[in-house]
Order: C-alpha cells, then sequence, then structure tokens
C-alpha cells in the first residue's frame, strides 16, 4: 500500500503544472489591472487609475449594478426550487415523471448555452414579457437551480437517515422533522449551493444576451463587447473586481460548509 | 416504521414547484424553438411568419399548420456553411476532449495519490477555478496571447522564435481556451472515481507480480473508465455548442455551429433558421445527452 500509494516524480509534476495553468493567467491579469500603463502589455508602475476610471463610468456600473441584483434574486430562486428538487429527488418513493423530473434537472448541466437561451427567448417572445431585469433573473435560474439540486442532493444521499427516523419515533410529523433533523445538517449544502448560483449568474454572457431586452446590459455583456474590440487596461480592473467578489463568496461558502458538515465531507460543487 | 416511507408523500409534493418550473422554462420553450424552426423568415417583430393565434380558433391552428415549411432545413442541408460548421464543432470537440483527458488524467491521478489531508485542498484548489468567471478566464488568456503578449515576451526573450508568434484568432488560441476553461468539469469526475478506488486492488496486484505499469493499465484504468466517461461527456457537450471561447480566441474564417447560431440570431436576425439550427444541434446531442443523464442518476442516486 504505501509503495503503490508514494507519489512519482511525475505525479508531483503534473499537479503543479496543472495547477499552475490553471491559476497563472489569472493570476497575471490582476498583476496588469494595476499596471499605470496604457499599454496593456507595457509594465508602467503600479497604479488605481484603472479602477477610477470603472467607478467613474456610469454605463458600467449600471451593468455592475444590474448583474449584482439578478444574481441576487436569481440565486436565492434558484435555491428555493433547487432544495426542493433535491429533497423530492433524495427522499420521494417513485413517482410520476420522476425520471422525466431528473431528465430537466440534469440535462440544463451540459446543455449548450446558446440552444437554453434561444428556447427562452422564443418562450419570452410568444409570452409577449417585457424583456430585462425578470427575463434574465427567470433564465438564470432556470439554469442555476440545476447545479443547486446536484450540490443538496449529493448531500442528503451522503446523510444518516436515523437522525429523521428517530424524529419521527420522537413523535415528530414528516415536515417537522425534516425542519428540525434534516435541514440543520444540510443547510451548508444550501448555503454554498447559492454561492455557486450567485457567481454562476454574475459570470453569463450568453444566456442573458439572448433574454435581456435593450438597455439592460449586464456586466458580462458589456465586459463581452468591449473586450470583442481588444484589450482595455479598465477592464482587467473591472475582472479583478469581480474575482475579489467571488473570491469573498468562494471563502464564506467553504467557511459555511466548513462550520456545520461532518469531517471528510465537503459540499463541492459536481 | 420506516422512515422513508412517511418522508415519501411529503417529499412527492417538494417536487411540485420545481418540476412546474422545469416544465414551463425548459421543456415548454423547446417546443417553440421547434415550431418557430417550422416558419418562414419575415421582416417583421417578431421576426417570423405565422405567429400563433390561439384566439382564433380551430381554423388559425390549421392555417398554421399548413404554413408549415421545411424550408430552413433545406437550407441547412444545402448551404455549405451549415455542414461545415456543425463538422468544425465535432471535430473542435472531440479533439479538446481528448487532449483534456491527456492532461486532466495525470493531475487527478496524481490528486488521489495525495496524502488525504492534501486531497481535500487540491480539489478545493480545482474547483475554485470552475466557480471565477468564465469570460474573464479567457479575456485573461487574450492578455497573454496577443501580439506583444507575455508569450510572445517570454518567448522572444529565451530566443525560441525570433518574431512575435501570431496566436489570437487561431484554433491554438481556441484551443487553450477551450482547455483551460473545462479542464475542472474534466479532472473532478476522475478524481472522484480514482479517489473511490481500493487498494486492495492495487496490493494484490503488486502482490501477484504486476509491474506499476502493468498494474496501472490492467487495473486502474479499467476501473477508472466511468470517470472518464463521465467527464469526456461533461466537456463533449457543453464544447459542442460552445460560443464564447471560438468567438473571442478563434478566427473568423470557419465557425463553430454555436457561432452559426449566434450569427442568425443576432447579426441576420433570421430566428427561424436559427431554431432549425438549435433543433438539429439537439438532435446531435440526444445520445451524448442520453448516456451522461443515465451515468449521472447511477452517481446521484447509488447512495439512496
Amino acid at each position: 500500500m504505501n509503495q503503490t500509494k508514494r507519489l512519482s516524480r511525475f505525479n508531483i509534476t503534473s499537479l503543479v503544472l496543472g495547477l499552475a495553468f490553471l491559476y497563472l493567467p489569472i493570476v497575471i491579469l490582476v498583476i496588469y489591472s494595476f499596471n499605470a500603463s496604457r499599454l496593456v502589455t507595457v509594465w508602467g508602475g503600479w497604479s488605481l487609475r484603472w479602477y477610477a476610471d470603472f467607478f467613474n463610468d456610469r454605463a458600467m456600473l449600471d451593468a455592475a449594478w444590474m448583474s449584482l441584483r439578478v444574481a441576487a434574486v436569481s440565486a436565492t430562486l434558484a435555491t428555493g426550487l433547487g432544495t426542493l428538487a433535491a429533497v423530492a429527488l433524495s427522499r420521494g418513493e417513485r413517482f410520476r415523471g420522476r425520471t422525466l423530473f431528473s431528465g430537466m434537472l440534469y440535462a440544463p448541466l451540459v446543455m449548450p448555452e446558446v440552444i437554453t437561451g434561444l428556447s427562452l427567448l422564443l418562450l419570452f417572445v410568444a409570452l409577449n414579457a417585457e424583456r430585462g431585469f425578470w427575463t434574465v433573473t427567470i433564465a438564470h435560474t432556470t439554469l442555476t437551480m440545476c447545479f443547486v439540486t446536484v450540490v443538496v442532493q449529493s448531500r442528503l444521499g451522503k446523510l444518516d437517515r436515523s437522525l429523521e427516523e428517530a424524529a419521527m419515533d420522537l413523535g415528530c410529523d414528516p415536515l417537522r422533522a425534516f425542519a428540525s433533523a434534516t435541514l440543520p445538517l444540510i443547510l451548508p449544502s444550501i448555503v454554498a449551493g447559492w454561492m455557486l448560483a450567485f457567481t454562476l449568474s454574475l459570470d453569463d454572457v450568453v444566456i442573458a444576451s439572448f433574454t435581456t431586452g435593450p438597455g439592460s446590459a449586464t456586466l458580462p455583456i458589456r465586459i463581452y463587447s468591449e473586450v470583442r474590440l481588444g484589450v482595455k487596461p479598465q477592464i482587467n480592473a473591472i475582472c479583478t473586481l469581480v474575482l475579489a467578489l467571488i473570491t469573498v463568496v468562494i471563502v464564506a461558502a467553504s467557511l459555511a460548509t466548513k462550520l456545520t458538515s461532518t469531517r471528510g465531507e465537503s459540499a463541492a460543487p459536481l | 416504521m420506516s422512515a422513508r416511507r412517511i418522508f415519501a408523500g411529503p417529499a412527492r409534493f417538494a417536487a411540485i414547484a420545481p418540476w412546474l418550473w422545469m416544465a414551463l422554462f425548459f421543456l415548454v420553450p423547446f417546443g417553440f424553438v421547434l415550431k418557430i424552426s417550422l416558419s418562414q423568415t419575415a421582416v417583421a417583430q417578431p421576426p417570423y411568419l405565422p405567429v400563433f393565434d390561439l384566439t382564433e380558433g380551430f381554423a388559425a391552428i390549421k392555417a398554421a399548420f399548413a404554413a408549415l415549411s421545411l424550408d430552413n432545413y433545406r437550407l441547412l442541408v444545402s448551404d455549405n456553411l451549415y455542414v461545415l460548421s456543425y463538422l468544425r464543432s465535432m471535430v473542435v470537440a472531440a479533439v479538446s476532449t481528448t487532449i483534456l483527458l491527456l492532461i486532466g488524467y495525470p493531475v487527478a491521478y496524481a490528486m488521489a495519490r495525495l496524502p488525504l489531508k492534501w486531497q481535500g485542498i487540491a480539489m478545493m484548489l480545482v474547483i475554485v477555478p470552475f466557480w471565477t468567471s468564465f469570460l474573464i478566464r479567457i479575456y485573461a488568456w487574450i492578455n497573454i496571447l496577443q501580439h506583444d503578449g507575455l508569450l510572445n515576451q517570454i518567448l522572444l526573450a529565451l530566443h525560441i522564435v525570433s518574431m512575435p508568434v501570431v496566436w489570437l484568432s487561431t484554433d491554438s488560441a481556441m484551443y487553450i481556451g477551450i482547455v483551460y476553461s473545462y479542464l475542472p468539469f474534466m479532472i473532478l469526475p476522475l478524481y472522484a472515481t480514482l479517489a473511490k478506488m481500493d487498494p486492495a486492488l492495487l496490493e494484490a496486484a503488486g502482490d501477484l507480480g504486476a509491474s506499476p505499469q502493468q498494474t496501472f493499465w490492467l487495473v486502474t484504468f479499467p476501473l477508472s473508465l466511468p470517470g472518464v466517461g463521465a467527464g469526456a461527456l461533461l466537456c463533449f457537450i457543453p464544447i459542442l455548442g460552445e460560443f464564447v471561447i471560438p468567438d473571442l480566441l478563434a478566427g473568423s474564417d470557419s465557425l463553430m455551429i454555436g457561432q452559426t447560431l449566434w450569427l442568425e440570431f443576432f447579426t441576420n436576425k433570421d430566428w427561424p433558421v436559427a431554431a432549425a439550427v438549435a433543433v438539429v444541434l439537439l438532435v446531435l446531442l440526444v445520445a451524448p445527452l442520453a448516456l451522461y443523464d443515465r451515468l449521472q442518476r447511477r452517481q446521484l442516486e447509488a447512495a439512496r
């Protein structure tokens, strides 16, 4: 066992190279966001001018505000619906339409975004819905609740059921038993699910492009249209701010998970 | 009395809201895609004919059915542009998935061999990029790959090349972007299967005289095939319809199908053709999606 489990030089090299590949580009982006030079690739000393630029850019700020609102509302809706779906899938016996139900929840995880975006837009047009904040929010809820379901369901699957049974033996009805025994145990994964939904919504450009209306661009849509025109130092700064926000969210999520979850288990997405 | 039985009733009610939501916002929209893919293009708002109008009763429905046409699908088959972009998407998805497997497997394998307390940290490190913005990560590569970007500066400084290499708007840039974005999707399922593997099996192979290489190819690799399948599908399916990465990093001379759909929809405003492109893409995805659904279900419900 000891011999077979020892790390070879090849193992270490592939791990280090793999992680370096994942992280170096982001690190470089962050460093260049503090570059004073207008030329993105020439180092001109440290500066915060591109951050100041961003905070003076009305259109960008509006887009950022829109994105944050969409992300917060859609993540909350998605967490509620996704948690219900996870409970139904892992605690419910066979019910009519169960296969279709789980299919509908797993398919969006891999469905190309252009298809999801186009089909939702056609629905909104057919319903004559005014496109803007709510259409994007509904679209993001639909996508992200599937991720919440997976995260919460994997936690529910690992859970010891004897607690639920004990609660019911002590006279709780199923709803009370769930609320007092199960819910506290899956709370970390619900929190993690919310955070994942929030970051996924904050990230999406394709589905938002299809479902938004004129005058209500999200931050990724704006970043995307700027990026198409080439690299701009201001975009480096905006991206760094988004990364910082996401990092805070991740740290909070992992703390929430650590605080209550049992050792050796994690509420990892996917 | 079994808790499971009693839970089953209320749990069934928990399904109602998400079931309705997904039916309305995931299933029903496909019906509209199908319907509009059979409509005629029109210079109107919305740009397709006929618009389904239930208020006019049965006659209107009949007229609408009579007006359905396969013209958009005929166009897809007859115009090389569409056939070529479907083919290109297939090739790009297949090549990227292969590269991802070649890079992801050694990383996942090394992770699974780490001491247990390090494994959690390594997994966290792989998951974090998955959480961070995908658009930003592509943008980070534009920074590096542009004409006077870091990569060319390094290559020039090391005298590996004498002239700056054109990276942006090439297939290599696109493959770098795709592999970079999807690597966590490949590593995580691989790691999950490799970490679960019973070490006694490896010991047994060793005791029976197998060399480490033999043990790997005869025991470890075959046992990790479910993870390989899950990782490959998790990458292959979304890459097939990828839009942002080829749009930002690849050249514009040949398009992937996601780009063609986008172009038809946003630039040409030809919604019926865009819908037909989506329907065909969906048909191509049915087999891999069904396979993925089976794997996912088996994995998530193993604990039931």
